[in-house]
């Protein structure tokens, strides 16, 4: 017996989602649609008689004063549709009902499952859905007789209708509404009527052990086997596995080869950093021969500055440094990508993106508890013509609200500030928009370190197993192309983030009470990849048949290689098995023994039921990938842009460059996340006299009894990444510091992360590009002297569509930095204070206006002269700074960043609610011939506006004598932005420019 | 003197705990944070306290709606603990999904877990239909309410979706606003309520409700967001001398006297 339960909103109550579902649908040029009412549906299937459905209803589902529900019985009978009054009488009302898919997380069932166990009845099973009542409006009257809604239904729950059914109008535009807007069909289906889909059922799983013979295969078949069976693995690397089992004498078995494709996976491996490359000039002679790409560039800066707060780096999941010795705590910062699942999924491929890097710094070391969040997003244009997205793409819209959404949902859930990001835009993100998320944690000085040993429990914690996120590993390490939507949507998986809050208050329980050895988490490659890892000297044995279900009826092999969500491996010590199951009992979290680590030869042995389903030599699985070799072409820059038109009034553009989707306020998204939970907030992400103007960095306290505070900023610049990598990666670091240091950060004890996401590597020029800016990286690292911890790569972002092009996302490196202040007390905003101080100017301008936001609006196309980022002088520059700052002479300081000194200028006024006159006669310059254009909008690293109170004029001066400085002028309290530079000029007001600012995104 | 002692209730998805007991702790409290399963377990425990603090987060994901789920396992399973230990005299604060909790599991506004009748109010989703980090300011507006005096104006984060105040009908508004239970409502800098100020559209501009012996309070904003002068979003401009949220806590310790 299923009871159907609909709960709808109360007459004269109002709706704020369903009108958003009416606007987003006029938002995509559908005007007969005159209102929504969104309706919530619960199935509660079990011994539960109608009476008890009522109780349910009314003292659990249905809020009594805001909404009113339904009962609908139907019977033990599966899948039938009821008669629906809405639609039926052809009233001109469409229906349209969303259902997850069978298997797909439903975290609302669990909790309502529990909750009417809490009222002592009980259910078996709580599936949940959304019903949409579209109300059209009236056709035309000429038209004729209106047209009652089409109902159809999805393939597969039920007879499907003759195609001629789809040509109706309604039914064409219900189903656009549905597809476009209200359901994704990679994890849900769609019904265009009262549909209550039928009781999942588990197949039962009959254990039968599959044998993939490879040893007899042409290089052809061998290609063939590995795009069959979803490996992405080249020629080379099937060779190699070849090779191996013609030694051995035996065909693999399935979950062998998946779990060396996994291993392999340029995903868990970072195969092209490791590659050796040649690298070409752009007439094919060979300028370098490098080994070992990321040992040579990235790991050599971090191994030559070889600071001694650097605990961990690049060897766990995060990289670790000291926070404050005294405490005795250190922190871990680690940043990745979930591109691919985004893509496809936006909601549940963000959330699950910053689901899986909150298990980074949680699965360092013996656990961190996760303090903060950082998220940095590219998107093609929101304003994108929906006939120019791609087939196979979603709208970038569509994208962003899907992913600025799952982001808020997990994280604010997670209770972790969302402090700091980025949003940036490129036609080139249409069909691989790029989701960057970060995490920083907390653990004692003593818990950073974890190692498995032999006898060990693994011990597997938090969510079930299930089919989500089979092959996400090597999926993610392929291109996209226009059919990946239904191919890989097995790989999209569905978090729920109260799992692994519930998971990280217990596993920071057992680390406090030292019960386990080592952890780490289950992200890409599932039990496969973390078992092997925590394995990889010692050996271990798995009994994959004592892995928690989901659902039954999946095989050893899926169970190996799932990645389904919130789920952790701890190696514990026999002794301490029963006392951390009663921790995880505790907060109600799943804890179970699937096996030990240590084997006499150190393989890795799965069984099932007794019998042995997997053998495999984790020294082959670790070492025996063949070290790739890369061609690379560097090409060339520096070829200059053509001048910008010449103005006498620059105020316009200057509104326009606010406005740029790249510089406009992204309020719209940083209020929807919780940037104060955890109650150390002192710097956030939004600053001024109305809260509301651009900050440069957060600042936390993540210990609330000390004073000491940590530091978080960002630096990217995709616009540079395509004209010249090494100074784009120069820009990226240079962007980070500053944005640290401008608040008051510590240069010196300032770490960075690198996340690189790039196109199709075996193509030389990416790859190309990929060698210059890994070069940059390191040289900017040993120049400003802040060494990398950590870091990710995402390739192959490109997305093939289905005529054949081929669109590459611009090289886009990610820098975030992370640094400790002794005085959380002593940081500084970029808002103006007070009229009357005196507004300096830090660092050099140049003449160059390569991927500038001015030749942009002004629709100049660049050339490739990206400004040169002097590192020395910056370094120099922004040490004084720091020192001036930590003295109390600085009362505001705001880096230049996109829109050069002029947008700078206008973020400090308006921030302030004040004005600033400057003249920009005193800049310093980079030769004498640096035109008004340049001052005003040129986007040289290395520079800040400072604000300095009169009686510290003197003390700044001498705090800053060794840089690069210039007295511009005053803040006014007239609430003009007035710059003038030769006989050119700007003369806007505050307002004005912050209105351009903010009305972007007034969404 | 011993510190009487404070319990922070907290349950999967809790996330306001460890700083509600750190601001309890400057307060002069004895904090302690307790999973509900474990006074489940042995519901006498709650007798120990003093003071119980339903904190903020999103108890159980706000699945079904913001604090039903918790507040049902209160109904069912700490009923007669919780309404001896309001009748005790002891006092009671839920802040943001805990004011949801209190709310639909009837201490407020009627001081009592599971009171019979229909449910006086509830707290549904904001007018702009989605969660908002922001300041706000804030009035005390009740005789009554231990926990802030009327007429004393502070400033508070908010951080919610489902946060906007609706009465079931006009005559409970008006039975509430006579009671002094309308206790603390959003305002201008200057302590006017008016439209403009009101973040999520909450009928009357209410803010936070108390039942009525005034030592039960459920309040939207967070006050242990406000206990350090570098907590608010003005503090280098000079504007943060008092951490506005520490009175809260301090009132709630001076009741205890």
């Amino acid at each position: 017996m299923t009871h159907r339960i609909e709960i709808r909103t109360q007459e004269g109550v109002s709706d704020p989602h369903a009108a958003g579902v009416a606007a987003q649908i006029r938002e995509l040029g559908i005007d007969a649609v005159a209102g929504v009412a969104a309706v919530k549906l619960y199935f509660l299937t079990g011994e539960l008689s109608a009476d008890d459905a009522r109780c349910v209803a009314t003292e659990l589902l249905a809020d009594p004063v805001t909404e009113q529900w339904t009962l609908i019985e139907t019977g033990d009978d599966a899948a039938s549709a009821t008669a629906d009054p809405a639609g039926a009488d052809g009233d001109g009302t469409g229906v349209i009902e969303v259902h997850l898919k069978p298997g797909v997380m439903d975290p609302v069932a669990g909790s309502t499952v529990a909750a009417i166990a809490d009222m002592g009845l009980s259910v078996a099973s709580v599936r949940t859905g959304r019903r949409y009542e579209v109300a059209l409006r009236k056709p035309d009257p000429g038209t004729g007789e209106p047209k009652p809604a089409t109902r159809r239904q999805e393939r597969g729950a039920g007879p499907a209708e003759p195609p001629a059914q789809a040509a109706e109008p309604d039914g064409e535009l219900l189903e656009t509404i549905a597809t476009k807007l209200l359901a994704n069909p990679v994890i849900e289906d769609i019904h265009y009527a009262r549909h209550t889909p039928p009781e999942a059922r588990g197949q039962r799983y009959e254990l039968q052990v599959v044998e993939v013979p490879i040893r007899e295969l042409d290089d052809a078949g061998l290609e063939q086997l590995s795009a069959d069976g979803e490996l992405f693995l080249d020629l080379t690397e099937m060779q190699a596995i070849q090779a191996h089992y013609r030694a051995l004498g035996r065909e693999p078995r399935d979950v062998e080869l998946e779990m060396i494709a996994q291993t392999w996976s340029e995903h868990c491996v970072h195969k092209t950093f490791r590659s050796d490359v040649v690298v070409r000039d752009a007439d094919g002679a060979v300028v370098e021969e490098i080994n070992n790409l990321i040992k040579s560039t990235i790991f050599a800066a971090t191994q030559k500055l070889a600071k001694p707060w650097c605990i961990s780096v690049f060897e766990d999941n995060a990289g670790v440094i000291t926070f404050d010795e005294q405490l005795g705590k250190a922190v871990c910062f680690k940043v990745e990508t979930h591109n691919h699942p985004s893509a496809i999924e936006p909601y549940g491929g963000a959330s699950t993106g910053i689901g899986g890097v909150i298990r980074d710094p949680l699965g360092t070391g013996l656990g961190a508890r996760p303090v903060a969040n950082t998220d940095v997003f590219c998107f093609g244009p929101p304003a994108t013509d929906p006939a120019a997205v791609p087939r196979g793409a979603l709208h970038p819209r569509r994208v962003m609200r899907g992913v600025v959404s799952g982001v808020r949902d997990y994280g604010n859930r997670m209770g972790i500030p969302t402090l700091n990001g980025a949003v940036y835009f490129d036609r080139r993100y249409i069909g691989n928009p790029l989701v960057f998320c970060g995490t920083v944690g907390l653990m004692d000085r003593d818990k950073c370190f974890g190692a498995a040993r032999s006898g060990d429990a693994i011990l597997l914690v938090g969510g079930r197993t299930g089919r989500d996120g089979i092959h996400g590993a090597t999926f993610s390490s392929g291109e996209l192309t226009h059919t990946h939507e239904t191919a890989f949507s097995h790989a999209v998986q569905i978090g729920n983030a109260i799992t692994e809050k519930k998971m990280v208050d217990a596993i920071c329980q057992a680390r406090d009470a030292g019960l386990h050895s080592a952890i780490t988490d289950c992200g890409a490659g599932g039990l496969s990849s973390a078992v092997g890892e925590m394995g990889a000297e010692l050996g271990a044995e798995v009994h994959l048949d004592r892995v928690p279900l989901k659902y039954a009826g999946l095989s050893y092999d899926e169970i190996w290689i799932s990645e389904a969500q919130e789920r952790m491996v701890l190696a514990v010590p026999e002794e301490n098995v029963d006392r951390i199951r009663a921790v995880f009992a505790a907060e109600e979290v799943e804890a179970t023994v699937i096996g030990h680590f240590g084997t006499d030869d150190g393989h890795l042995r799965l069984y099932y039921d007794g019998t042995e389903v997997g053998d495999v030599d984790l020294a082959f699985a670790h070492e025996g990938l063949p070290r790739p070799r890369k061609e690379a072409v560097v090409e060339r820059t520096g070829r200059p842009s053509p001048p910008p038109p010449r103005r006498s009034d620059y105020g316009e553009t200057l509104l326009r460059i606010l406005a740029a989707p790249n510089v406009a306020s992204k309020e719209w998204i940083i209020r929807q996340y919780d940037h104060e939970v955890q109650g150390g907030s002192v710097v956030k992400p939004l600053v001024g006299a109305d809260e509301d103007a651009p900050g440069d960095a957060a600042v936390i306290r993540p210990v609330l009894s000390s004073r000491k505070g940590l530091v978080i900023a960002c630096g990217m610049n995709p616009r540079y990444g395509s004209l010249d990598a090494y100074q784009s990666a120069l820009h990226a670091v240079d962007e980070a510091l500053r944005n640290a240091i401008a608040v008051g950060g510590n240069l010196d004890r300032t770490a960075i992360l690198d996340n690189f996401c790039w196109g199709n590597c075996a193509k030389p020029d990416r790859m190309g590009a990929l060698v210059r800016a890994a070069t940059g990286c390191r040289d900017a690292a040993l120049a400003y002297g802040t060494p990398f911890i950590s870091g990710k790569d995402s390739l192959n972002n490109e997305f093939r569509t289905d005529d054949g092009r081929t669109i590459a996302i611009p090289p886009t490196l990610l820098i975030s930095a992370i640094s400790v202040v002794d005085d959380a007390a002593r940081c500084v905003t970029a808002d103006a204070k007070e009229a009357g101080n005196h507004v300096f100017i830090l660092g050099r301008t140049g003449d160059r206006l390569g991927g500038s936001h001015l030749l942009a609006v002004e629709g100049v196309e660049t050339g490739s002269d990206v400004p040169p980022v002097d590192c020395p002088t910056n370094a120099r520059t922004m040490r004084a700074l720091q020192a001036a700052i930590e003295s109390g002479c600085v009362r505001s300081c705001h880096d230049l960043s996109e829109g050069g000194l002029a947008v700078a200028a206008a973020e400090m006024a308006f921030g302030g609610a004040l004005g600033v006159a400057l003249d920009l006669a005193a800049m310093p310059t980079r030769g004498d011939a640096v035109g008004a254009a340049c001052r005003l909008f040129a986007e040289d690293a290395g520079r800040f506006l400072v604000e300095v109170r009169p009686d510290q004029y003197d003390a700044f001066l001498r705090a800053v004598q060794n840089c690069p400085v210039g007295e511009l002028g005053r803040v006014i309290d007239d609430g003009r932005v007035r710059i003038t530079v030769g006989d050119a000029r700007i003369d806007v007001s505050a307002d004005d420019a912050k209105a351009a600012w903010q009305g972007t995104f007034a969404w | 003197m011993v510190k009487p002692r404070a319990i922070v209730l907290r349950t999967a998805g809790t996330n306001c705990d460890r700083e509600t007991a750190y601001a309890l702790s400057q307060a002069g409290f004895d904090a302690c944070a307790v999973h509900v399963l474990s006074i489940i377990d042995r519901p006498k425990r709650l007798g120990e306290f003093e003071f119980l603090v339903v904190p903020g987060g999103f108890s159980y994901g706000d699945d079904v709606s913001a604090g039903k789920i918790l507040a049902n396992q209160l109904i069912h399973h700490l009923r007669d603990e919780l309404n001896a230990f309001v009748a005790a005299g002891k006092l009671v604060l839920g802040i943001c999904n805990g004011f949801q909790v209190l709310l639909k599991c009837g201490l407020l506004p009627r001081g009592q877990v599971g009171a019979d009748g229909a449910a006086d109010a509830t707290l549904g989703w904001s007018d702009t239909g989605q969660f908002e980090d922001r300041w706000v300011h804030l009035r005390g507006d009740s005789d009554r309410c231990v926990f802030l005096a009327r007429g004393d104006v502070i400033t508070l984060p908010i951080a919610n979706g489902e946060g906007k105040f609706v009465p079931r009908e006009p005559a409970v508004l008006s039975r509430l606003r006579q009671g002094g239970q309308l206790a603390i409502r959003y305002a201008d800098a200057e302590g006017r309520s008016n439209d403009s100020a009101n973040p999520n559209g909450s009928v009357d501009h209410v803010a936070g409700l108390c039942d009525p012996s005034g030592r039960i309070l459920g309040l939207m904003p967070h006050p242990e967001r406000f206990v350090d002068a570098t907590h608010h979003p003005r503090w280098t401009r000079g504007l943060a001398d008092v951490a506005h949220g520490r009175r809260i806590f301090d009132n709630a310790r001076a009741a205890l006297n």
